[in-house]
């Protein structure tokens, strides 16, 4: 097998493929053309697999040798037992989810641990545009208008943190990106763009 | 009728046990290769024909003179590429094609018409294994099929989970449905209805052709999408101006189908035609591998099958279905899938569009080679 590397990956991605060791199993949500994945198997030996919405990204992936199978993140997350993944991941689709509180849930039910990143709602950009322009915010990381965007469930760093103490799942690590640069914590929900957390539940009991 | 087209014919060194309970002495297996394999045996790709195919998937028909049936996907360059892989195919027990069947002679010098075994997937299965410890491969680089072919697909990978490393399957299903038996069901009450039949003991005399005819054409329109049907004919007639207002075939879709049913007697024996769509109608793999009662939902019932397979220890798998199938639907392909994320088996899946039909892994649909072509890498 040899999945075409594709030149450097997007920063979020690029701190999940550097904390995930060689022989674990992964599962990708929402994998779209399998870059991360590629990755993963390619230079990490990792045993990865992906699910994606999308037809024609599920067949790109596949004829680059990946093993990701079509379909709704929504659903079909529960036809797999509980933790058949050392870590979970999800890139940048949490926001799209139907309730992303439960698919949390389900991330770390199936993993047992869950790489979950997304764009800040509440980014200083963002802000502005909706202070001072009273509309809804399109930006670099928002780039679609309001009515087709896929974003459904826009989310805050602050609100995050919140929705995990509510549910008590831990915060193992956590990075922050500005325009690929890194972002403190402290500042993060006005400065970071993206976040990336490492999450796990019940780890006492592994 | 044995043998007259095989190109390559191995008889089976033991006799063949079957579902039923009985055994096939000295069964025989007709059987096509491609491309060279390699001193580790280790490149073999075996391709399983659906119900009225046969081995002869990239060389022309004995009998038709027609192209193979996957010429468009296997070949030098091609998907499955002949220059890389040893491409076996063989004609399943029970067809007409050199492999053993009702048409074939039995031990007391006649065919066995309805006097063979009604046989099972598993059986075809059996058959094919025998075939291939026979080649000496002890590992399948990939299994693949469509339609029934990806039955035996699925069944070789559940009862030998050893004996391939990637499993391939298009446009199937792990078990016939009610719809499916019934379709199957007219086909065979089309041939029996038939007065050339005579209880299937029509071997030298006049064959049942219109019965076998009418079979096919029933059959025929469920691999085919309504899409599909108007786009090619509509409502357009043939070769006329107006309505006959008789019953000739005026519309180009009685003629077409007509034209499909009367080739297919040609070439094909209607006891073969019986017994396969028996085959498939017998087919649950969920049942094969049911346990006592504990399992509450239909996927973990057919989870059972792929136990071989568990936590990614086995072979990988990669499902593709057709928007457009109406045969073998979508969700069909889904309920495997499910089945094999239960057990932990990797597994790639995709609905691809296309108009047409159930037959659309047979037809040119590059999206289809893309797949094919990367899961084999």
């Amino acid at each position: 097998m040899s999945p075409q590397n594709t030149g450097p990956l997007r920063p979020d991605l690029e701190v999940i493929a550097s904390h995930i060791a060689a022989g674990t199993r992964v599962l990708d949500v929402g994998c779209g053309d399998g870059t991360l994945l590629a990755e993963l198997q390619l230079r990490h030996g990792v045993d990865a697999r992906g699910m994606e919405i999308n037809a024609e990204r599920v067949e790109k992936c596949v004829a680059r040798g990946l093993s990701v199978m079509q379909g709704d993140a929504d659903h079909d997350l529960a036809q797999y037992p509980d933790k058949s993944f050392d870590y979970t991941i999800l890139s940048q689709t949490l926001q799209t989810a139907a309730r992303p509180d439960r698919m949390l849930d389900e991330l770390l039910r199936v993993g047992s641990r869950a790489f979950v990143s997304f764009p800040n709602f509440a980014h200083w950009s963002t802000r502005a545009a909706l202070m001072f322009g009273g509309r809804m915010p399109v930006t670099k990381a928002l780039p679609v208008n309001w009515y087709a965007t896929p974003n459904i469930h826009h989310v805050t760093i602050a609100d995050f943190c919140e929705l995990l103490r509510e549910k008590g799942v831990a915060v193992e690590k956590q990075w922050f990106f500005s325009g690929g640069q890194s972002v403190g914590a402290a500042t993060a929900n006005w400065r970071a763009e993206s976040a990336v957390f490492l999450l796990s539940r019940d780890l006492g009991r592994d | 009728m044995a043998n007259a087209y095989a190109s390559q014919s191995f008889t089976l060194p033991a006799p063949l046990s079957l579902d039923n309970g009985e055994t096939l002495a000295s069964a025989q297996i007709a059987y096509e290769t491609y491309g060279e394999l390699n001193d580790e045996k280790s490149n073999a790709i075996l391709i399983c024909h659906a119900l009225t195919g046969d081995q002869y998937v990239a060389s022309d028909h004995p009998i038709t003179g027609k192209p193979g049936w996957w010429v468009r996907m296997v070949g030098p360059g091609k998907p499955i590429d002949t220059d890389r892989f040893h491409v076996i195919s063989a004609n399943v027990i029970g067809s007409c094609m050199g492999s053993t069947g009702p048409a074939s002679l039995a031990g007391d010098g006649k065919p066995y018409a309805m006097r063979f075994p009604v046989i099972t997937i598993r059986d075809m299965v059996r058959g094919l294994i025998a075939l291939l410890d026979g080649l000496g491969i002890d590992q399948l680089h990939t299994v693949v099929g469509g339609s029934m072919g990806g039955m035996q697909a699925l069944s070789l990978a559940a009862n030998f989970p050893t004996r391939a490393a990637r499993v391939l399957v298009l446009a199937s299903t792990a078990r016939h449905s009610a719809q499916n038996i019934a379709f199957h069901e007219v086909g065979r009450q089309a041939i029996m209805a038939d007065a050339n039949w005579l209880e299937g003991d029509y071997y030298g005399g006049d064959v049942p052709a219109s019965g076998l005819s009418v079979a096919r054409m029933a059959a025929h329109i469920t691999y085919l999408s309504e899409e599909g049907l108007t786009d090619k004919f509509g409502r357009r007639l043939q070769d006329r101006d107006s309505k006959s207002f008789g019953f000739d075939a005026d519309f180009q879709v009685e003629s077409y189908l007509r034209y499909q049913g009367t080739g297919f007697t040609q070439r094909f024996d209607a006891n073969s035609y019986l017994y396969i769509t028996r085959a498939m109608d017998y087919f649950d793999l969920a049942e094969e591998f049911a346990q006592s009662g504990n399992d509450t939902t239909e996927a973990a019932k057919l989870a059972n099958a792929f136990a071989g397979h568990a936590r990614g220890e086995g072979a990988r798998f990669c499902l593709v279905s057709f928007d457009t199938d109406w045969l073998y639907p979508t969700a069909e392909s889904r309920h495997i899938v499910h089945a094999l994320n239960a057990v932990g088996a990797p597994v790639s899946f995709v609905e691809l569009s296309a108009p047409y039909g159930h037959d659309s892994f047979l037809l040119d649909l590059p999206a289809l080679d893309r797949v094919v072509e990367g899961f084999l890498k």
